[in-house]
């Protein structure tokens, strides 16, 4: 099979310096590649197949403009593009052929979904004369990925792809990010266009974000101004947003204590005086407890998940919520709001600034201080400083956060170790939390973590996971050594599926259902893929255990053994309201 | 407590939009009681009709949903008084029915429903109006030998000019259904 070497390299340089981008005769194939290059995407994460080819034979063409990531199945191929995404906030994409390559990234598409994650999908589709014929490898994907998708397109002729990929990226980035699925049959691949790329600005039947009501802000401002007692809820739509120094002049301004939701992390530093830590199942006493205490709540970015509110019919009923939220299906979906802001956290946050109060609540926040202090005396404190022989997450966590400063990107798993790590980890620098909240989406750590490190290849990304959740993507270790990008995994390893198994224990009168893990040997694996790992499973041996794997030069992976049975607390139980967090 | 609403949707003229849309009901668990698709006044926009049985706090969310869905313009959420709406109903009877006695003729005649086909075996009966109605006549009918029965879905149409509505999708339809711009 002959080999191309870049014959249009000149050609396509002199394109891509021209301002209008302007290509006769070319391919659709082709098309998909320079309309992902005229949308600044450096690199994809992908799976080739049959009915992809000749979009795979124009990136062999056009790699030095653009770089493809081969993953070993399309499902890290989708968190990829998250972890991606989530440090560049911009859509990233994953490219697969159709059948089963599609419809292994569902899951990722599912989890992008809800936790608002831009994505673009790009899937292969048999050619339009055999739709609808069972053919080789045919799903209907625009179908199944319906309800999981912003939007999705099926394009079918050739002409259609510079158009259409332009509205995906509009759509994904814009509002409130999520992913959208692109379908392109065979024939679309294979067709002749005169290419032209303009991007997209507007969709007629979309108004990504609501111009912020004047009304709304006074009634708020009047609220916060009068409030005794308020409380801010900080969500990932403040990262979103971008506005993390607004919402820190707003926090000093008006002396309010605030908590975050597990996608808010990282939007204040952890230290911060007003910061009184996460909400939610697992989060901090505080938090939680006084949110059925507050007069007003001012939840931004954030939507009312079940995991945030427990029992939702006695959440805050005694506050005057308002509501900042850029998506209108959100307002009054879960909480009611007193006052609804609809649009964008950063510009709410401006618009709400000039007409408020410069306060403190000294009393209010020593109400908080004091919940931390008995977490600590309950909780904390056996966890991070353990009397126990064997080694407790939370030591873990703590000591890699002391190691990194608190300026590294953590990339989690699902399960006690993701709420360990949400817990104990000091988020010094903002944009450093990524981790499957919405979906839960075991398997989800590994990819990520090697798609964070594309996207910030100068920051430690630390990847923590589960010996349950490594072991469901596992092959990615492939694609962390072929691309030699230098992640650092720690494998939290209990030989449980701890998450589970602590719910057994204390609603299931201790019936471990199919929870235990035979495990292999994890260091025996990683190094079979050509990556370094070590060890550790006594408490003497961990700090060194981590300073050697920081100071390794390449991707490295550490095996912590930690103790079987260990419960995360606290915990709002199913069903429980907020104020009934349990410390044990 | 549950009450019907009648879901004006208004949308772009796109196919792969019915799923979507139904997709907001089935994942509630809601049944839809009717599902009617036309174009309207405007060859551009698309007006799918939707009656359901639900409560306000519930049909608000829903409406919230399927507003956010890309290629929607518009929901307006209709209680039966704010609208003029109609169903159509065909009965198919034996056309011997009609010759044995002048029964089915009376019928017909005091409920304003019309003889639509007559063939040598069968004929049809139509009826426009409300449920009640066209539920009304099926019962009359039944005791001569209803051989078949299909009900249409509701259309309506709001009994007030809809003026913020109209003036907004006149706005919306200034604009090409994607705006694209030059690179920079």
């Amino acid at each position: 099979m002959t080999v191309k070497k870049n014959p249009k390299k000149g050609k396509l340089d002199q394109v891509l310096k021209s301002p209008k981008l302007k290509m006769k005769n070319i391919s659709g194939a082709e098309a998909v590649v320079l309309s992902l290059i005229a949308e600044d995407i450096k690199c994809l994460f992908g799976y080739p197949g049959g009915a992809i080819m000749p979009v795979y034979d124009e990136l062999y063409r056009y790699q030095e403009h653009i770089n493809h990531i081969l993953v070993r199945h399309e499902q890290g191929a989708t968190h990829a593009a998250q972890g991606h995404a989530r440090i560049t906030n911009k859509a990233s994409v994953c490219l697969a052929t159709s059948g089963p390559g599609a419809t292994n990234l569902i899951t990722g598409i599912a989890d992008a979904q809800i936790d608002s994650t831009p994505m673009v999908c790009i899937t292969g589709q048999v050619p339009s004369t055999l739709l609808g014929t069972d053919a080789f490898q045919e799903t209907d994907v625009i179908g199944v990925t319906m309800p999981v998708t912003k939007w999705n397109y099926q394009i079918t002729k050739a002409s259609e792809v510079p158009e259409i990929i332009a509205k995906a990226f509009y759509i994904a980035n814009s509002g409130r990010p999520g992913p959208v699925v692109i379908d392109i049959t065979k024939d679309a691949q294979l067709g002749m266009l005169d290419f032209e790329y303009k991007k997209c600005v507007a969709v007629r039947t979309y108004e990504p974000v609501p111009k912020i009501n004047k009304d709304a802000v006074a009634k708020a401002v009047e609220l916060i101004n009068k409030a005794k007692k308020p409380f801010m809820l900080v969500g990932h739509g403040v990262l979103i947003s971008k506005a993390q120094k607004e919402l820190l002049k707003f926090l000093e301004l008006t002396g309010i204590p605030c908590g975050m939701t597990l996608q808010g992390l990282s939007a204040l530093p952890t230290s911060h005086p007003l910061n009184t830590g996460m909400l939610g199942m697992h989060g901090n006493y505080g938090p939680n407890i006084k949110t059925n205490e507050c007069d007003v709540l001012i939840a931004i970015g954030m939507r009312f998940d079940d995991r945030v509110t427990g029992d939702v019919t006695r959440y805050a009923k005694q506050a005057q919520v308002i509501h900042i939220e850029i998506d209108p299906a959100e307002i009054n979906k879960n909480v009611f709001a007193h006052v609804p802001l609809i649009g964008d956290a950063k510009a709410a946050l401006k618009a709400l600034m000039p007409k408020l109060k410069k306060k403190k609540y000294i009393k209010w926040l020593k109400e908080f201080d004091a919940c931390k202090k008995e977490e600590y005396k309950k909780v904390v404190k056996e966890d991070i400083y353990p009397k126990s022989d064997g080694l407790t997450m939370g030591e873990v966590v703590r000591m890699v956060s002391e190691k990194t400063e608190g300026r590294a990107i953590i990339v989690t798993d699902v399960g006690q170790h993701q709420m360990v790590a949400a817990r104990y980890y000091d988020y010094e620098q903002t944009d450093s939390w990524i981790s499957s909240g919405g979906l839960g989406t075991m398997g989800f750590c590994l990819p990520a973590a090697f798609g964070a490190k594309m996207a910030a290849p100068k920051r430690e990304v630390v990847a923590i996971i589960g010996d349950g959740g490594f072991q469901m993507t596992l092959q990615e270790l492939g694609t962390i050594w072929q691309s030699e990008l230098s992640v650092k995994i720690i494998i939290l390893n209990n030989n449980f599926l701890g998450m589970v198994r602590q719910w057994q224990q204390l609603f299931f009168d201790k019936r471990y259902s199919f929870v235990e893990l035979k495990n292999p040997d994890f260091v025996a694996i990683t190094k079979g893929f050509g990556i370094e790992a070590a060890k550790v499973d006594e408490r003497k041996n961990l700090s060194n255990g981590l300073d050697i794997m920081f100071e390794h030069d390449g991707p490295y992976l550490l095996e912590v053994v930690c103790e079987k049975e260990r419960n995360v607390f606290p915990m709002i139980p199913s069903g429980a309201a907020v104020n009934e967090i349990r410390l044990d | 407590m549950n009450t019907e609403y009648t879901l004006s949707i208004l949308t772009e003229n796109n196919v792969g939009l019915l799923q979507n849309i139904v997709t907001e009901f089935t994942k509630r668990k809601i049944n839809i009681d009717s599902f009617t698709g036309s174009e309207t006044e405007n060859k551009d926009i698309y007006r799918i009709t939707i009656l359901v049985n639900a409560s306000e706090q519930l049909i608000k969310k829903i409406a919230n949903s399927i507003e956010q869905i890309i290629d929607v313009f518009r929901v307006v959420v209709y209680k039966d008084d704010e609208l003029v709406y109609q169903e159509l109903a065909l009965y198919k009877v034996p056309t011997k029915s009609l010759l044995d006695s002048n029964s089915v003729e009376n019928i017909v005649r005091e409920n304003n429903a019309r003889i639509l086909y007559v063939g040598k075996e069968i004929t049809v009966i139509e009826k426009t109006g409300h449920k009640e109605q066209t539920q009304e006549l099926f019962e009359k009918l039944k005791p001569y030998n209803i051989l078949g029965f299909s009900r249409s879905g509701r259309i309506a149409l709001s009994n007030k000019n809809m003026k913020s509505v109209n003036k907004f999708l006149t706005k919306q339809l200034k604009n090409d259904s994607a705006t694209y711009e030059p690179v920079k």
